[in-house]
């Protein structure tokens, strides 16, 4: 992902680096503003004490980690005890993301390669139809999804009718709902990348795998998913960082039973009954465990990189 | 039909057609076992699309292609035992040269230690035993090239197809890895199918060659007959240099033919082609069989003036204007006691067209 930036003007010397460093300010600032400033405002929030009506006291305090993590009963005055609550929010989170990440690169890998396969003339117009529930609103998306899921559904419907099922099967609020959910809301951003990968692949590995008695599955398996890796890798971060964090699908398709990390944030911040420290210590521990996956990766990638070298 | 098992490969009025354009004309041909075959022509001459429907990256779409007798145009390129070594190399990137050498063996089900064995003794072959851990970018041009042949060779193929590997080398590698293919088929016993478009490439290491156009076969021969007795006005035109002129014929004696050029000097040559008095047909002279003297030598000889001397290093190309505006190039041998052949520009000449050496044809 990395080593993107240092391509044109460097061997320019010093005549355009001061442009550049001036042509890159807006990008800083905006950056700063926008991402770096709300993610130290919340770190520092998760050190303070609530208010009881939401908002915060100005006084420094463990607490919102402290409930995250430990059980001290009712009143506050028990030892300690893991609190298995939220861990286990976390957990459910975790693997609902990466089965809905699993779901959508089943679907998108072969979509995406079909799309990158077609002419040059057509691709374009595959990719937009591919953005074109995207310009629906979100919300409106996931709640449309709930309509075709429930009971009296269109999908029920069609199963009870054509006899594949005796009688409607339960699909709202369940677990596979939400993956569902997650997957319909985030399947371009594993296509996207994927088809940017494979329309740089050269086929003629291809054909050279096949002229050395390679079958088609063992052609995509060494040659053609190793070549286009990178995209898979992005599309599959771009998905599951996204559906850790999601609170729509969870709340609108999940029900109660299927609480997800990110409602759990949500609740914290949303009328008069949050606890804005113990939310914002919700965001850093997802925040942290997000940055500790990327760096693994990143970690085991520079290391199969100076393998090969 | 019984079929010759002992040809590496027959290709039986095979025709390849995309929509309504044909890029392969039904095409005939065999290529014996254990040759050096190329075909060679201009881009878009269907050489390339003939090399693909033998490797299976094509289909036929009429017509027959046999493998040693075998009946292969509807096999998949996996079950085809040819390997092929492309243009742009096709190495794989994300393996080593090892991996990439072994890697049609492994495919073929022998155990890696197996593979990695014979993928090391190919890469003896062509010199790059101490580059297996390497990645494909990590070498030179002409150290991919080896890289592919040796990748093409490992799984011992019947046929190894080569679609102009050498097109992106320097001219001096280019004429090493010529010798060293020539010697390497050799040395194997592998029949080698070699497409170029190169005419010197073709000549320097064909066993035979065939030469096509626009979809067809122009002529099937060695590097010796295509050269002297090219069979049309393209391959005259096509492999090596020559002076071509349309001519009418105007007498013939047995297996002489006059023929009279536009300008109306006349030359005598052999018949080739079956051709009647009154006809219009090319003559083809090579520069080389021409020489120019300072007086007239034989009664054909034609009278003109030196208007160019280009120098070539192993020779010198000399422009000679005859009446009426006709040019010939005439090509002379550098050497020390050639020099008194070699005229400055605005001499007086007389051109001696060795008998033989100039080549009616009838297209």
């Amino acid at each position: 992902m990395a080593g993107g930036a240092a391509s044109g003007g460097s061997t320019q010397g010093d005549t355009y680096k001061e442009a550049r460093n001036w042509l890159l300010l807006p990008a800083w600032v905006t950056l700063s503003i926008l991402v770096l400033l709300p993610v130290l405002l919340m770190l520092v929030y998760s050190f303070l004490t609530k208010e009881f009506r939401g908002g915060v006291i100005w006084e420094f305090s463990l607490g919102a980690y402290d409930q995250f993590f430990f059980d001290r009963g009712l009143f506050g005055d028990e030892p300690p005890k893991l609190e298995w609550t939220y861990i286990t929010i976390f957990w459910r989170s975790i693997w609902q993301a990466g089965l809905a990440t699993i779901l959508s690169l089943l679907i998108g890998f072969p979509t995406a390669y079909y799309i990158a396969t077609r002419s040059e003339k057509v691709r374009p117009l595959w990719v937009f139809l591919i953005t074109i529930p995207y310009w629906v609103n979100l919300l409106i998306r996931t709640v449309s999804m709930r309509f075709m899921l429930r009971e009296e559904g269109p999908i029920n419907n069609a199963l009870v009718w054509s006899g594949l099922a005796d009688s409607p099967i339960q699909m709202i609020n369940t677990n596979f709902a939400v993956q569902i959910g997650l997957f319909y809301s985030y399947l371009p951003f594993m296509v996207l990348p994927i088809y940017a990968a494979v329309e740089r692949y050269n086929f003629s590995l291809s054909e050279a795998a096949s002229d050395l008695y390679a079958s088609k599955w063992t052609t995509l398996r060494r040659i053609v998913l190793p070549s286009v890796r990178p995209g898979v890798v992005a599309g599959c971060i771009l998905v599951f960082v996204p559906s850790m964090g999601a609170f729509l699908a969870p709340d609108l398709l999940g029900g109660a039973k299927n609480f997800m990390i990110g409602s759990l944030i949500e609740e914290q911040f949303k009328g008069n009954a949050g606890n804005w420290p113990f939310g914002a210590a919700a965001s850093m521990i997802l925040l942290s465990l997000v940055l500790i996956i990327l760096t693994l990766y990143a970690r085991q990638q520079a290391r199969a990189n100076k393998a090969g070298a | 039909m019984p079929q010759d098992i002992t040809n590496a490969i027959d290709v039986r009025q095979a025709v390849k057609r995309y929509g309504d354009f044909t890029a392969l004309k039904t095409i005939s041909l065999s290529i014996h076992d254990n040759e050096f075959f190329t075909l060679l022509g201009p881009s878009g001459c269907g050489k390339t699309t003939l090399l693909r429907m033998i490797a299976g990256f094509e289909d036929v779409t009429e017509g027959e292609i046999f493998l040693y007798g075998e009946e292969i145009e509807n096999l998949p390129p996996d079950k085809r035992p040819v390997n092929t070594v492309f243009q742009n190399y096709a190495l794989f990137p994300h393996m080593n040269v090892l991996e990439n050498v072994s890697f049609g063996l492994e495919m073929l089900g022998k155990s890696k230690s197996e593979a990695r064995t014979r993928a090391g003794e190919i890469l003896e072959l062509v010199q790059l035993s101490q580059f297996g851990a390497r990645k494909p970018l990590q070498l030179s041009g002409g150290q991919q090239q080896r890289v592919a042949l040796a990748r093409a060779l490992a799984p011992q193929p019947k046929v190894l197809l080569l679609d102009e590997p050498l097109s992106a080398l320097d001219l001096k590698l280019r004429k090493a890895m010529q010798l060293e293919l020539k010697h390497l088929q050799r040395e194997t016993g592998i029949t080698f199918i070699f497409v170029t478009h190169d005419q010197d490439e073709a000549l320097t290491m064909s066993d035979r060659i065939a030469v096509m156009s626009a979809g067809e076969l122009q002529q099937l021969g060695d590097a010796r007959d295509i050269y002297e007795k090219p069979a049309n006005r393209f391959v005259a035109d096509f492999i090596g240099e020559t002076n071509l002129i349309d001519v009418i014929v105007k007498s013939k004696d047995g297996d002489r033919v006059l023929c009279e050029f536009p300008n109306g000097l006349t030359l005598t040559c052999d018949a080739v082609d079956e051709m009647d008095v009154g006809k219009t047909g090319h003559m083809s002279i090579r520069p080389e069989r021409m020489k120019l003297h300072q007086t007239q030598v034989e009664a054909e000889n034609f009278k003109g003036k030196v208007v160019e001397n280009v120098y070539a290093g192993t020779d010198v190309q000399t422009i000679v204007h005859l009446q009426n505006d006709m040019k010939l190039a005439v090509r002379t041998q550098n050497s020390d006691t050639g020099k008194a052949m070699i005229f400055d520009p605005g001499t007086d000449v007389f051109v001696d067209v060795e008998f033989g050496s100039a080549r009616l044809l009838a297209s």
